[in-house]
């Protein structure tokens, strides 16, 4: 699957989580999507960040313009070497929350993209991959 | 020097004859279109040019695939051939029709060296087959691209949000509801709703048979964003089979407003907005 | 990036516009600004104008959910004004319904509503007639 384009955003600060979130608005209109298509990989793309700035301890996104035959694809991924999610399962149901608000952000950005793999385990860190085809 | 150099050579050294022969093949195979005869000279012009290009920097018979300036021609010229009707075979020969005016410069020169000869029409095969195969593969493209662009325009039309009255806005559905369309009608409605600031907007079914629970669960999700951007919203013509089925799927409509036609859900509209209307005695 | 939300005081009502991207500490600090602005002028009501914002996420839609339950706490009822299209669709889709803060359209309706010191909540334990 040709990359087209490939660009990598650090994420250790909320100023950076909009910054990441800007980039991905800028791609995704290049590519073209319609305006509700953007607006839901960019808030996935917020929610993911900021779980890499809060939980991941940092990391970073990278963001990929994908080609599949006549699709387009939008690819981000989120990596960090921080403690792990334990409990995925628990993670990825609605509304369960850690204090700060792990609530609906992954189960939610879930629902916004048409591709969602997550690898993680404790001491780990985690790497979670979205996509959302054109 | 290679082959596919010395190709180039040839190719920018016979341009003129070359382009004149290639024109009349075209010609003669029907394969102008509704272009006017100096847009196609133009187009072949232009091909050739390029074509002569990609020889010249030797990538062994494979045209640069990053070739921008390439893949920039042909996306513009099976535009306009299918714009035209033209089939991928017909704009494939355009390009192929080039084939035999090469070879016949080729062996006009080169008569006497079969070697020469041979590797020369080896790389021009070579250079337009894949000239060819790109042509089809952009032409396909742009196909593609017209179906798409036909098959939105198609939905949009189909269903049609409208103004009742100041502030009221109904959209009257017809026919099965799948998830791309609901998706589409949910757009158009609330892009209507601010863009003319509609209070109150009616989603009638009375014109669709079922409602599975995927459709039911796009309506409640209607509903939610037309509360969340500050309008709100009645279901109106639900009928017995339909109730039936979404209490039996177990969906709860909970504080959705529903009515049983589009009158009373009008009726409704208009006493929430505060308006009177009254019959003119006599 | 700016440090805080300026917050407009008519009368009554505190108005508070966002026109920029929202950080999370600028989502946090406003929460607090207001709150106490509320306190400071005796507010009754806040107007929250979010026309400009292209995107909301989890976090900002908790952030001002928390908002209004606050304000709702000190006596000023709570407008949430100009949500776009396509962040209601994504909103909803990321499952956050908002129950408990009032909206509408435009600023306009959205001082009327204040003034009128709205008696119907516009969220999901509304029943009609």
């Amino acid at each position: 699957m040709p990359i087209q384009k490939s660009e990598t955003l650090p994420l250790r600060s909320d100023q950076e989580v909009v910054l990441a979130r800007q980039a991905v608005r800028r791609v995704a209109q290049e590519c073209k999507f319609s305006l509700v298509d953007q607006t839901k990989i960019v808030t996935a793309a917020s929610e993911l960040a900021r779980n890499t700035v809060i939980y991941g301890g940092g990391g970073e996104m990278v963001c990929e313009v994908v080609l599949e035959g006549p699709r387009t694809g939008l690819r981000l991924i989120f990596s960090d070497q921080g403690p792990g999610i334990p409990d995925l399962a628990q993670a990825l149901t609605d509304g369960w929350t850690s204090g700060n608000g792990l609530g609906l952000g992954l189960s939610g950005a879930k629902r916004l993209v048409n591709d969602f793999d997550i690898v993680t385990a404790p001491g780990a860190g985690t790497r979670i991959t979205i996509a959302r085809w054109r | 020097m290679s082959s596919t150099h010395a190709l180039g050579s040839l190719l920018h050294d016979n341009q003129e004859p070359l382009l004149a022969d290639w024109l009349k093949h075209i010609d003669e195979a029907g394969l102008s279109g509704l272009s006017r005869q100096e847009d196609v000279r133009r187009q072949a012009a232009e091909l050739l040019r390029l074509l002569t290009d990609a020889a010249g920097r030797d990538h062994g018979g494979a045209l640069a695939a990053d070739s921008g300036a390439l893949q920039g021609f042909l996306r513009d010229f099976s535009d306009a051939r299918v714009r035209e009707g033209f089939s991928s075979q017909q704009t494939a020969t355009f390009v192929f029709a080039l084939k035999r005016p090469v070879f016949q410069r080729i062996q006009a020169l080169h008569g006497n060296d079969a070697a020469t000869q041979a590797a020369l029409i080896g790389s021009a095969s070579d250079l337009l087959d894949s000239l060819g195969l790109k042509t089809i593969d952009a032409y396909q493209k742009s196909r593609e691209a017209v179906i798409q662009r036909q098959q939105e325009e198609l939905l949009e039309l189909s269903t049609p949000v409208v103004k009742l009255w100041d502030g009221v806005l109904a959209l009257p559905i017809i026919g099965t509801l799948d998830s791309a369309r609901t998706q589409v009608m949910m757009e158009s409605l609330l892009d209507r709703i601010a863009s003319s600031e509609s209070e109150i907007a009616i989603i009638d079914i009375t014109g669709v048979p079922t409602v599975d629970t995927l459709v039911a669960q796009h309506l409640i999700k209607t509903v939610t964003a037309i509360r969340l951007m500050g309008a709100d919203c009645i279901i109106s013509g639900v009928r017995p089979q339909i109730a039936q089925t979404i209490v039996h799927l177990g969906v709860d409509l909970g504080s959705v407003t529903t009515k049983a036609n589009l009158a009373d859900a009008l009726a409704l509209a208009m006493k929430r907005l505060g308006a009177v209307v009254s019959r003119r005695a006599g | 990036m700016a440090e805080h939300i300026p917050i407009l005081r008519m009368g009554d009502f505190l108005l508070v516009s966002i026109q920029v991207e929202m950080h999370d500490n600028l989502a946090l600090a406003l929460q607090d600004d207001l709150t106490r602005a509320i306190e400071r002028t005796g507010a009754r009501g806040v107007l929250i104008d979010i026309t400009a914002l292209d995107m909301v996420d989890s976090f900002i839609g908790r952030v001002i959910g928390d908002t209004s339950s606050m304000s709702r706490l000190l006596d000023a009822q709570t407008v949430l004004v100009g949500m776009r299209p396509a962040v209601a669709i994504t909103l909803v889709e990321l499952g956050m319904s908002m129950t408990g803060v009032r909206t509408a359209l435009t600023v306009e309706r959205g001082m009327q509503m204040l003034r009128e010191g709205l008696s119907e909540a516009r969220d999901d334990a509304d029943t009609e007639i």
